[in-house]
């Protein structure tokens, strides 16, 4: 186990290009250590998201270094352990939602780290518990009303029990009440998280700090 | 959009085990298909029927189905007859009609009618989720499942994709007509939702490999055979056995 305080993400001089040319980054630094939890805003097409599908692997950068838990992560099995450790909560429930039952998606991640079947069943009850989906385990994933999906999203990540969570955008169109156990979950359970939102009154209650994501640039808000 | 108008219902085929519902519709609809003559799918299409009614589904809702599928077999009537060696019934113009065209015209019709009857009684009446499950149980690789629930899973989303394109045309008083602007219109629609679907499927492949997926179809429910599977995995043979013998002893 690391030790409070130790950096988890350490990004320097990243360089980014969409294939069909747009530029995102060109040197860009980021750092986010245990137990930090931070806001991460900017303008639309800054880069949020980009940002953190190259933390996860999802996109290789052009330039720089993406070093995680201490480790310089550059070739994709580099990355299937980052994958096991920080959750990304994807921006559309639909995206993150593939299985045919709730109790499915959820298990999926736990029975892909190689657990039992029993142990994945253990740890669907306790992160529907957790998050207050009793009852739900049975339902069929797509017919979920919206603020539903987004709270079994979180569920099937949270079900990996990740040391670092990634929201994109994680409460955008959802009503108080769903806000308020989305934000009472991550309060709870979450000890690194970074969030992408636009939605400032949730993030006076969700992190200590908040970065602005302008010009390649990250700045401290 | 709803695709699982039939698997709501609570009749004896809606209870039964899926698996044990593939394992007997393969050969079902198999022997069915590779039949010669008229009396076996005739045979046939009277089971289904028997089966559709036993499972409660109303013809109001099939009609519509039906006459799409007898669209296609019309078709078949009108080439078939005038196009095979044989018999002669009638002729219009310089084209003769022989009784095997009409025959084998016939003979599709009812198969056509038969196998559609059996797929809405036997696998309409459970949802795609169970279904998928039996696949799975039936050791289906993960693959084939995955593609064919992810088409299930996925043809929805894009429905309603569909229905928001629809609508943000009709709110700038989009109206269709036969000109150039309707149809330009329509192949960006059509475009955009190529792009759309590749662009979701690229993001529900990343979702899945955050959860480090290797490809497998992981399943947690299980299913449990009862007396009523045995009893109609059995009967649904002994039908299918019974329709083969008929097709082949008795008169072509």
């Amino acid at each position: 186990m690391m030790n409070q305080g130790e950096t988890v993400i350490d990004i320097k001089n990243l360089g980014f290009s969409y294939p069909y040319g747009k530029k995102v980054f060109e040197g860009l630094n980021f750092s986010l250590k245990r137990g930090e939890m931070v806001g991460l805003t900017g303008a639309n097409g800054a880069g949020k998201t980009t940002l953190f599908h190259l933390i996860m692997g999802l996109l290789k950068p052009d330039a720089g270094e993406i070093e995680i838990f201490g480790k310089a992560r550059r070739e994709e099995k580099d990355f299937m352990e980052v994958r096991r450790r920080v959750g990304l909560v994807f921006q559309d429930s639909d995206d993150q939602l593939f299985c045919p039952t709730v109790e499915e998606d959820i298990a999926f991640g736990p029975l892909n780290l190689g657990k039992s079947q029993e142990e994945a069943e253990t740890i669907v009850r306790e992160t529907c518990e957790r998050l207050g989906l009793e009852g739900f385990e049975r339902k069929v994933t797509h017919r979920l009303s919206g603020g539903e999906k987004r709270l079994v999203a979180l569920a099937t990540v949270a079900a990996m029990n990740p040391e670092c969570f990634l929201l994109d955008e994680p409460v955008a169109g959802l009503d108080e009440a769903t806000t308020d156990r989305f934000l009472r979950y991550l309060k709870e359970y979450g000890e690194t998280y970074v969030i992408i939102t636009h939605d400032h009154e949730f993030l006076k209650n969700a992190v200590d700090k908040v970065y602005m994501l302008k010009d390649s640039k990250i700045i401290s808000l | 959009m709803h695709l699982e108008e039939f698997a709501e219902g609570s009749s004896f085929l809606h209870g039964l085990d899926p698996r044990v519902k593939f394992v007997t519709f393969v050969p079902y609809v198999f022997t069915i298909a590779l039949m010669h003559a008229t009396n076996g799918p005739l045979t046939g299409l009277l089971i289904s029927t028997l089966m559709i009614i036993f499972a409660g589904i109303g013809f109001r809702k099939l009609f519509s189905r039906l006459v799409i599928i007898n669209t296609f077999v019309f078709v078949l009537w009108v080439f078939l007859p005038f196009s095979s060696p044989g018999q002669p019934v009638f002729s219009i113009f310089s084209l003769t009609a022989t009784r095997e065209g009409i025959l084998y015209a016939l003979s599709i019709t009812l198969k056509a009618n038969a196998i559609f009857l059996a797929t809405i009684a036997i696998l309409g009446t459970s949802g795609v989720t169970s279904l998928a499950h039996a696949l799975v149980h039936l050791k289906i690789p993960d693959k084939l499942v995955h593609l064919f629930f992810f088409f299930y899973r996925y043809i929805s989303v894009l429905h309603e994709e569909y229905r928001s394109l629809k609508n943000a045309m009709a709110i700038r008083s989009f109206r269709p007509g036969t000109n150039i602007h309707t149809y330009r219109t329509y192949g960006y629609l059509v475009g955009m939702l190529v792009v759309r679907s590749y662009e979701r499927s690229q993001r529900i492949y990343k979702a899945m490999l955050c959860r480090g997926s290797n490809g497998k179809f992981h399943i947690m429910s299980h299913f449990r055979l009862k007396k009523g599977d045995l009893l109609f995995g059995l009967s649904m043979f002994v039908i299918t056995f019974m329709i083969w013998f008929i097709d082949r002893y008795s008169l072509s």
